[in-house]
């Protein structure tokens, strides 16, 4: 397998991540989730998962992301959170935190050298199998999807309306 | 690309989103931190599909398909409830949500 495309956008999606979640405007940081969502749709596509890559840059470059935009403009900041976005008081744990949990991942991945090994021959990944495949031996986990689907609309509806005893802002 | 490395790619994602939802104060971001976590966790279905003996039978792929689709649900209800305390409590900052606190 080439390894330069792979390559490419596993570092997108990563700076893209990193980016995300250290700028200070909101607004940047939705742009930059895009980024790294999208660097990792290219990922699944050069990984031989085109439809999985399409999902991923449809649901989350598009509907997730528009989303996240939608709250940052609705959930609006007050200054003085603004200018002290990071919590630098307690920093330094949740920095160690992830440092172990990178650490300890990074020790197991590092010493099975049976996950060292390239990838076997690409298969034909084409929509039509994944498609036959959905509507045949996986038709309960889709009904299921698509029950939940609706559930979480209406749940996000209901639990965005507006309280009935509300105070007016 | 060898697994280990897509393996690793994956670690470090996790670790990012992890350090995201740890330090940052803004409930959307925790969230976004949340949402890389659980893309993390999808880029590992696709790599060992991908480096299975049988990638044919397009199992990971099937299950990236059903995790992108809860981790949709999930985003649209974590932001509707985000929304929500922000008109009860005129905040989103972690912080400041501590009625519950004893």
């Amino acid at each position: 397998m080439n390894f330069a495309l792979p390559a490419f956008f596993a570092a997108l999606s990563i700076a893209g991540a990193v980016a995300a979640l250290s700028l200070r405007n909101l607004v940047h940081c939705a742009l930059a989730l895009v980024l790294a969502f999208a660097g990792l749709g290219g990922l699944y596509v050069a990984l031989g998962a085109q439809f999985a890559g399409l999902a991923q840059i449809l649901v989350y470059s598009g509907a997730v992301a528009i989303l996240i935009v939608f709250a940052v403009l609705l959930v609006r900041e007050r200054d003085e959170e603004q200018r002290h976005p990071i919590r630098w008081g307690n920093s330094l744990s949740g920095i160690a935190v992830a440092v172990l949990v990178f650490i300890a991942i990074a020790r197991i991945l590092t010493s099975d050298s049976s996950l060292h090994r390239a990838a076997p021959a690409a298969p034909s990944a084409t929509i039509r199998d994944i498609g036959t495949m959905m509507m045949g031996a996986d038709i309960l986990p889709l009904e299921i999807i698509g029950l939940l689907l609706t559930a979480a609309m209406l749940g996000a509806v209901i639990l965005a309306l507006r309280e009935r005893n509300a105070v007016k802002s | 690309m060898t697994l280990d490395s897509l393996l690793l790619v994956s670690a470090a994602l996790f670790a990012i989103g992890l350090a995201g939802a740890l330090l940052r104060r803004n409930a959307i971001l925790v969230l976004v931190g949340i949402e890389l976590m659980l893309n993390a966790a999808n880029l590992n279905f696709i790599a060992f599909w991908r480096f299975s003996a049988h990638p044919e039978a397009f199992t990971g792929v099937l299950f990236l398909l059903f995790s992108i689709a809860v981790a949709a649900a999930e985003a649209a209800v974590g932001l509707a409830l985000i929304i929500a305390i922000h008109r009860h409590y005129k905040t989103a900052n972690v912080d400041r949500i501590d009625r519950m606190k004893g």
